[in-house]
């Protein structure tokens, strides 16, 4: 029997590590000037930091941690969306992991179940159509986040709820889209990000050709990556490699998960039931244009946003003044240098977006961080 | 449906202090929990105390109550005679008060007494006090438990406090078991696996260090919090800076995948029978002698033997460093937010 520990040892060998170590400083030795990497996933940051790479690493290499954080980019007003409709009478609101900790401008999820509010939140999408069977007087709510990787399950849960006719179920949907985002940090002149390691497991569903634009339009290697040390420290030493020769590649390191076209099955039920939102505010970086997913208007009967249109509230709320995530997540400052980092912003009580959830950059640095310093 | 083909349940009046609650008591808690002390039926047990002593209390509201390798009634036991052992207290007299919901199963409250008795045979403690309540349906989730423990400390300076540089770090056994058991038996994750909880009584195995003049020079269970919460408790309370080889942290393969699955981490999962000690290096390798033959003896051990897997400095004092297998370090924090439902 294959077990678990034989899929993912040969990616933490010391061994393998310590010679990409040595690989990367003899390819990198040859690169004029900085290679400023932005790993665009926040498993990516997650495994950096986690791992200590950072440390094994000439000093010509540089990190800048990506929006790519799914529940970190929620702006507060579409958490206010989730407690406002948890708050109806006989409303059950579901949702993933995370999210409940992540305070709106009035407290979060968590602390709206602990006022008697019926919160659930959940591993499996599927399990969703069990709560609205099990309560068919109640109005079930699917408050659905993700990027790329977490959508498909959302299209499969609605196809659920139309085959099964599960008329108590509605959908809230907050899905994002990583090459817009990509293009918003690339957009500011100041941004000095000159390679990116490619995501995982958006890369499975998408395919890695979804960076070939940003490839040609930005002139940087992109190589898609996985999430094991070993992975991520061979994708770096494959971008090194790259600069050392002075070109820019779509490169593929995951290959044993990730085609050049993606999943294609999967592609095709998103695309039955979500079409692209012209506009999507991200938390930290702003509205950014076609960067989000909707209910395509067929299925407008689940869609909680008409629902409850009435008593969602509409005003943006923007972050504290002093927090710096935009600026972190454009790479043009670090967590430390922010001055409510560590002080008035902590996990515990975050006040910007990266250090909401444990994939965030603040949040990795204050867990893992500052050891060097 | 026939009353004798009912299943029998506790209703409020096993709670209202007449006739139905005096039989519970005697049929059942005497006759499982059985000492003189208990059976006096004073309103308060008179104890004899000598030298100092170490009390503690301790509530359990474990969901599910009924978990691979144990249940609320096993870890009612081992959770406070831990806490005695763990101060190099013999645990020698509880309380034991239980807050039961309206029609809990009576067989089931049987199985959850006897489960305690048994795990009181472990340490030779014995309940010379209790309570019990039954509060209307809702009230409780089946049942809660509160125990309380006092015991003669045998070994004195023992504390969080008395951690030092030069001092060697070991674990008991494979780490993260009970927390990821209980994770298991979660409704909405469905795995099959044959992890079972750590749950144990830890008195026999800290008496034998005792009696092996070990100079041990703080100890701790680590329960809720996992070994994460245990270290940096100390690292702070004793002002130190406390280094973990990764490499050398026993985890089973159980625990590791389940961790892989839902990233977790092993040192921040609860154990409810693991301990940790922090004692002078010299002393390091008999500890884990002693305790390794101390679970070679045991017919009921399964899993990895203790191990040492840390020391202790000066330098970075109140921080945890956590070294990993190819040179890098990072600090290890403690555990943050909701992990699990109630878990002891």
């Amino acid at each position: 029997m294959l077990e678990l520990k034989q899929l993912y040892q040969g990616f933490r060998d010391p061994t393998t590590i310590a010679n990409l170590s040595k690989q990367i400083a003899q390819q990198a030795a040859k690169v004029d000037g900085d290679i400023r990497i932005m790993e665009v996933c926040g498993g990516h940051t997650h495994t950096i930091m986690k791992y200590g790479l950072n440390q094994l690493l000439p000093d010509n290499i540089d990190f800048i941690h990506g929006p790519g954080c799914p529940v970190c980019i929620m702006p507060k007003e579409r958490i206010d969306h989730a407690i406002a409709m948890a708050s109806q009478d006989n409303v059950i609101l579901v949702t993933l992991g995370d999210m409940i900790r992540v305070p709106g401008s009035k407290g979060t999820l968590a602390q709206c179940r602990a006022d008697g509010r019926d919160i659930r939140p959940i591993y499996d999408p599927l399990d969703t159509i069990k709560i609205a069977q099990d309560n068919p007087d109640k109005t079930v709510v699917f408050f659905a986040i993700g990027f790329e990787t977490s959508t498909p399950m959302t299209a499969v849960l609605i196809e659920q709820a139309e085959k099964l006719a599960i008329n108590n179920l509605y959908f809230h949907i907050n899905h994002v889209l990583v090459p817009p985002a990509i293009d918003a940090v690339m957009a500011d002149p100041k941004v000095k990000v000159n390679a990116f390691i490619g995501p995982s497991h958006v890369s499975v569903i998408q395919g890695s050709e979804i960076y070939r634009p940003a490839v040609d339009k930005y002139g940087t290697p992109v190589v898609v990556s996985g999430f094991e040390p070993v992975d991520v420290m061979e994708s770096i030493l494959r971008i090194t490699t790259q600069k050392a020769a002075n070109v820019a590649e779509l490169d593929n390191q995951y290959s044993r998960a990730v085609t050049p076209e993606g999943n294609l099955a999967a592609k095709a039920i998103i695309d039955k039931y979500l079409c692209i939102r012209p506009e999507f505010r991200w938390r930290g970086l702003g509205p950014i244009p076609n960067s989000a997913l909707m209910l395509r208007e067929a299925f407008s009967h689940r869609d909680a946003e008409l629902h409850f249109a009435s008593i969602l509230p509409t005003e943006e709320i923007e972050d504290h003044k002093a927090c710096q995530c935009g600026d972190i997540l454009r790479g043009l400052c670090k967590p430390k240098d922010c001055k409510v980092f560590g002080r008035g912003c902590s996990p515990e009580s975050p006040m910007g977006s990266c250090m909401v959830s444990s994939e965030g950059a603040c949040n990795a640095y204050y867990r893992y961080g500052g050891i060097n310093d | 449906m026939t009353e004798s083909k009912r299943k029998k349940q506790i209703q409020l009046s096993h709670g209202g202090g007449g006739k139905e609650m005096n039989k519970l008591i005697k049929e059942l808690f005497f006759k499982a929990f059985d000492n003189p002390i208990l059976k006096s039926e004073e309103d308060a047990a008179r104890l004899e105390l000598k030298g100092p002593t170490a009390f503690t209390t301790d509530s359990f509201t474990v969901a599910p109550l009924f978990f691979a390798g144990g249940d609320i009634g096993k870890l009612a036991i081992a959770g406070t005679v831990n806490d005695l052992a763990m101060m190099a207290a013999r645990p020698e007299y509880l309380s034991c008060s239980f807050i039961i919901e309206e029609g809990f199963e009576l067989d089931k409250l049987k199985t959850i007494v006897h489960s305690m008795a048994s795990e009181m045979e472990k340490s030779g403690a014995k309940i010379v006090c209790g309570d019990t309540k039954v509060v209307p349906k809702g009230c409780a989730d089946g049942i809660f438990i509160n125990t309380s423990g006092v015991g003669e400390i045998l070994q004195d300076g023992i504390s969080i406090k008395n951690i030092q540089a030069g001092d060697a770090i070991i674990v008991s056994r494979d780490i993260g078991r009970h927390g990821a058991a209980i994770l298991m038996a979660r409704e909405g994750l469905t795995l099959e696996s044959d992890l079972t909880s750590d749950c144990a009584t830890l008195w026999p195995i800290v008496d034998e260090l005792i009696n092996a003049q070990i100079p041990l020079h703080a100890m701790r269970d680590a329960t809720r919090g996992g070994i994460s919460a245990v270290l940096n408790e100390w690292a702070v309370g004793s002002d130190v800076e406390i280094t973990v080889d990764e490499a050398k942290l026993p985890v089973a393969d159980e625990v590791k995948g389940l961790c892989e699955l839902y990233g977790f981490e092993p040192l921040d999962l609860a154990n409810e029978g693991t301990f940790v000690i922090a004692l002078p290096q010299e002393y390091a390798n008999k500890a884990v002698e002693l305790i390794k033959l101390h679970q070679t003896a045991h017919s009921g051990f399964i899993g990895e033997q203790a191990a040492i897997i840390g020391t202790v400095a000066t330098e970075r004092a109140g921080k945890v460093i956590l070294k990993t297998p190819w040179g890098s370090s990072r600090y290890l924090d403690l555990p943050q937010g909701e992990l699990l439902p109630r878990i002891c």
